[in-house]
């Protein structure tokens, strides 16, 4: 295996997550030939070996898979694909010029050229430190992933007595699951007035479990000497600070920190491409295309997705891309269409449109966003430069917990578009 | 047992002075109650090296600090710490200010500070471009540095103990035997070492061991917090900032960190001994104070928050003499701030007083003193242009190719050094402080499993008994499942997995045989499976728990 690399390729992958993963068969599929996928773990699938509960796939595969399982839908089509794997290689540096310096036990310090790369590298958590819990610094503090980690890969209890802090989907599986093992949960606080995780994982988790959710609640303080004894809870008013009096102090061996994800944007920034503050991912056109030309970004890396499903669909729109990259297919649009983010929306993806489109199978483009708040009886919209409504779409509800997704059709682009500006508004009464 | 020399604490001082006092044929030993060296005040500072202009020469700290500025070029090289004179700026904003900064130039030339200057504003922003732009003046001391002290606490002690010291860590003392005015043994939890000199460098404990000799003092720790920001900020200022002080506060100083972090705090508060709680207040206060300097510091920055204690004497002067009730016992305590910079004074001040209780031809130097610790090498010192020369390493142990601490670079080779070092790391807080993983902006949370897994390989442990600071702090409570079991896995583990195994089987036949641990939980399965399910969340356990793992 070893002598067979190179240090010329095509595409180099960066990651071998569900992003990378699904790129680089989806890059092959669409004749790429020469593919180098780098991954940091002794595993392929990123994040999703440890992720033992089900509800992948559904979207994607259209069945309910584990998160193991949905990882070797595509980790068991390596082996019979052209592409080659480097693991346990961990990229130090990348140049503007494409220039990967890697490093791993068996070829050491190496320099890989590459024509087009793609960068999923995908997320981690936010810490303690992120949030600012003031208090001691003891052992039986840690994020959710971590717990998931010990529990589902190494095999060990991290804890006894568990608070949980965070409602998001990280947050309510691992509820259960360090239930399931044995630990009791106090509860899982919330900072805002809902839950951010995904509808069916707060019944599954939390209210099958009988495990309270206490939202409007933070952590205001963790105390212990060695290891964590009692942490203090509060309730929140409307600016989210802690509201004096309303502290209750509970007992427990343990805080789960499920406060959210950062993209892992580190290689990005040394190549000195922009970023988004709002994603924390790079700053991308619909190609998933950075500002460095034939550097691409998909999946947690670029934007953090509630599915894996949509990781995939993304990996595939970045795959399609980097073949047509290659081949030189592309037409560029004479003014770029710049995509803002409009009435209670905070982000969209892509930023910007930048190539014309005549394949046939290419005649809708996504869009993907986020609102700023939950709006019930919505009405998406896109609103070109001039003011005029291209397409609007109704939902019951969008929450900031869950990603939307606009299917604009290309012909409503015409070559004097500049501007497309997506908002999310209560839709008027009657008008349906 | 029995030594010559006992030391207590194994802080900056204690070490500094345990290396020095190694450059003599003497048996020597260091005690610590922690796990780790560095586990108390020296971990948790400034990491200022002080250029001296506040310094009063009447005081003892003072004389220390100006001293001992000069000599740490050379200790660092020596020891392979990081250290760089990046000099300070006191900054001023308005007219008082300035004559405050007029005041410490004074004083600072006249105590002989090289190259003092007071800067205006032009230059001032010229040479750091974020400061505030209402700032008008700075005093300029180019003497001043950064060291990374929790680095230099550890690399004195395992100098120290490459030249023969023994370190007794988890030992914290609990008595100090002494007969007629002399002494005799220091008695801790585990051991008694006869000796006939102590040094106390017991911290913010100092007044402790002081009254076990029959000496009164008081030691009232001041607590100070701090923000660390993450790497990518340390460019944004060029030296160590320091507001004015004015009567009511010294001020919120912004600083880099050795490593490049950037480094913000201190507040002073009066605290327990063992209080070392952050507390939302101070931590707006701080971020507050810093944001007077650099006011677009990044808020969001911010990879890690600590609070340390600074062993304060009532006098505000450090304390080093010999005790006046018990021949052979010195104290070196109320080492406050510039405790750290004077730490190798102290040491040669230290070793003064020693010098006292033995003849003079009891104490021989070694011929064979070692002055340098052997270099170790870390990947996060290369960056693109030289990573190449890092293969050198790899080719002599491939574990120097295996990265385990994405943030920080910290490969699987550096950690096992860490483990094996002269006074070995046992705990994930001594790697940290040693090789760095887990330092970073995700704080260990990919890193940590994959240290514990080495530091349980490596010392043939099981994973459940590694910890963070010691005993008490246990990273893992219990298995989950046979998941990975491994060759090297203990026989207490093996039968802890049996009996584990055993009781999933069979919940009723396990709570008899396994009554003490597990007899909560057993006893609760039993009835579980017993009795019909009443409620639906039982009904929900039972249905899933039949489901097996991978149904979850």
């Amino acid at each position: 295996m070893v002598s067979e690399f190179k240090d010329k390729y095509q595409l180099v992958i960066i990651g071998a997550g569900p992003a990378g993963l699904g790129a680089a068969l989806a890059a092959e599929e669409r004749g790429v030939k020469d593919i180098l996928l780098l991954e940091r773990d002794y595993f392929l699938g990123g994040i999703l070996p440890q992720c033992i509960h089900n509800g992948f796939g559904l979207d994607y595969f259209g069945e309910e898979l584990t998160g193991p399982e949905y990882a070797h839908r595509f980790i068991d089509r390596i082996p019979e694909s052209t592409v080659q794997v480097m693991d346990e290689t961990m990229v130090l540096d990348i140049t503007p010029d494409k220039e990967i310096t890697a490093l791993n036990r068996h070829q050491g310090v190496q320099k890989i050229e590459a024509k087009a790369v793609l960068l999923a590298m995908g997320c981690r958590e936010r810490t303690r430190e992120a949030i600012k819990i003031p208090g001691d610094r003891t052992a039986g503090v840690l994020t959710a992933g971590t717990a998931q980690r010990y529990i589902n890969i190494e095999g060990y209890l991290p804890g006894r007595k568990v608070i949980v802090l965070g409602s998001g989907d990280i947050g309510l599986i691992m509820a259960r699951r360090m239930t399931l093992e044995g630990a009791e949960v106090d509860s899982v606080l919330e900072i805002m007035p809902y839950s951010s995780g995904l509808v069916r994982n707060k019944v599954q988790c939390l209210d099958d479990f009988d495990i309270p959710l206490k939202l409007n609640h933070t952590l205001t303080r963790i105390e212990g000497d060695k290891r964590v004894e009692r942490v203090v809870v509060s309730r929140v008013n409307d600016d989210l600070e802690p509201v004096p009096g309303s502290e209750q102090t509970v007992e427990c061996d343990t805080v789960l920190l499920a406060v959210g994800l950062i993209p892992e944007n580190e290689l990005t920034k040394q190549m000195g491409i922009e970023l988004d503050p709002v994603t924390g991912g790079a700053v991308v056109n619909e190609q998933r295309e950075t500002e460095i030309n034939g550097v691409f970004a998909c999946g947690n890396v670029l934007q953090v997705h509630d599915l894996v499903d949509y990781v995939t669909e993304e990996s595939e729109i970045a795959a399609r891309a980097v073949s047509e990259y290659l081949s030189r297919r592309r037409k560029k649009r004479r003014k770029k269409i710049k995509l803002t983010a409009g009435e209670q929306i905070t982000y969209v993806v892509p930023h910007r449109i930048d190539y014309v489109y005549q394949d046939k199978d290419k005649k809708t483009l996504k869009l993907f966003l986020r609102s700023s708040v939950p709006v019930e009886e919505a009405e998406l919209k896109v609103v070109d430069g001039r003011g005029q409504e291209l397409i609007s779409s109704r939902k019951k509800i969008v929450t900031p917990g869950e990603m939307e997704t606009i299917i604009l059709p290309l012909q409503f682009l015409d070559e004097d578009t500049e501007e497309l500006t997506v908002s999310v508004t209560k839709a008027s009464q009657g008008a349906d | 047992m029995k030594a010559d020399i006992v030391i207590i604490g194994g802080g900056v001082t204690g070490t500094a002075v345990a290396r020095k006092l190694t450059e003599y044929e003497l048996d020597i030993i260091l005690v610590e109650k922690e796990a780790d060296l560095a586990s108390g005040t020296s971990k948790a500072n400034s990491g200022i090296v002080h250029a001296g202009y506040n310094a009063d020469p009447e005081t003892m700290k003072g004389q220390l600090n100006i001293q001992a500025n000069p000599l740490f070029d050379k200790l660092c090289s020596d020891l392979n710490v990081p250290f760089q004179r990046t000099g300070s700026l006191v900054v001023g904003f308005n007219q008082q200010d300035l004559e405050t900064i007029k005041q410490k130039k004074e004083n600072g030339d006249k105590i002989g500070i090289p190259g003092l200057e007071i800067i205006g504003r032009r230059r001032l922003q010229k040479i750091e471009p974020h400061i505030n732009d209402r700032a008008r003046w700075a005093l300029y001391a180019p003497s001043a540095g950064i060291v990374s002290p929790h680095e230099l606490t550890i690399a004195l002690g395992e100098n120290a103990a490459q030249n023969g010291l023994q370190v007794m860590l988890e030992n914290k003392v609990e008595d100090i035997e002494t007969e007629k005015g002399a002494l005799k043994a220091v008695v801790t939890n585990r051991e008694r070492i006869e000796c006939d000199v102590v040094i106390n460098a017991a911290g913010v404990y100092a007044d402790s061991i002081a009254r076990m000799a029959g000496d009164e003092m008081v030691i009232r720790p001041r607590k100070g917090e701090y923000f660390i920001f993450d790497r990518e900020y340390g460019d944004l200022i060029n030296h160590v900032l320091f507001p004015t002080p004015t009567e009511t506060s010294k001020g919120i100083l912004v600083t880099a960190t050795a490593h490049g972090n950037l480094l913000v705090g201190p507040n002073a508060y009066p605290a327990g001994k063992e209080d070392l709680a952050t507390t939302s207040g101070g931590l707006v206060e701080i971020m507050k104070g810093a944001v007077k300097l650099i006011p677009d510091l990044p808020r969001g920055g911010v990879i890690s928050s600590f609070a340390g204690l600074r062993a304060a004497a009532p006098s505000e002067d450090f304390i080093i003499s010999p005790s006046p009730s018990v021949w052979g016992f010195i104290h070196a305590a109320g080492i406050q701030s510039p405790g750290l910079t004077a730490a190798p004074a102290t040491a040669e001040r230290v070793e003064q007083l020693v010098k006292g209780y033995y003849p003079s031809e009891r104490l021989v130097k070694k011929d064979d003193f070692q002055e340098t610790l052997p270099e170790k090498p870390h990947l996060y010192d290369y960056d693109e242009g030289d990573l190449e020369d890092w293969n050198e390493y790899i080719d002599r142990r491939e574990d120097y190719g295996e990265v385990v601490c994405r943030c920080e670079h910290v490969t699987r080779g550096e950690i096992i050094d860490a483990l094996h070092s002269p006074v070995p790391a046992q705990t994930l807080d001594a790697i940290k402080r040693r090789a760095r993983a887990g330092m970073g902006r995700c704080q260990g949370g990919f890193c940590g499993p994959r240290v514990v897994e080495i530091i349980a390989e490596e010392l043939g442990i099981s994973p459940r008994e590694v910890t963070k600071k010691g005993p008490g702090s246990e990273i893992l409570q219990e298995k989950t499942k046979d998941l990975r079991l491994k060759k090297k896995t203990a026989d207490k583990e093996n039968r802890d997995n049996q009996r584990q195994e055993g009781k999933y089987k069979d919940p009723a036949q396990d709570a008899a045989k396994n009554a003490e641990q597990d007899a909560e939980q057993a006893t609760e399965q039993a009835a579980e499976q017993d009795t019909e399910p009443k409620t639906e969340k039982q009904l929900q356990q039972v249905k899933i728990e039949s489901g097996g793992a991978d149904g979850e």
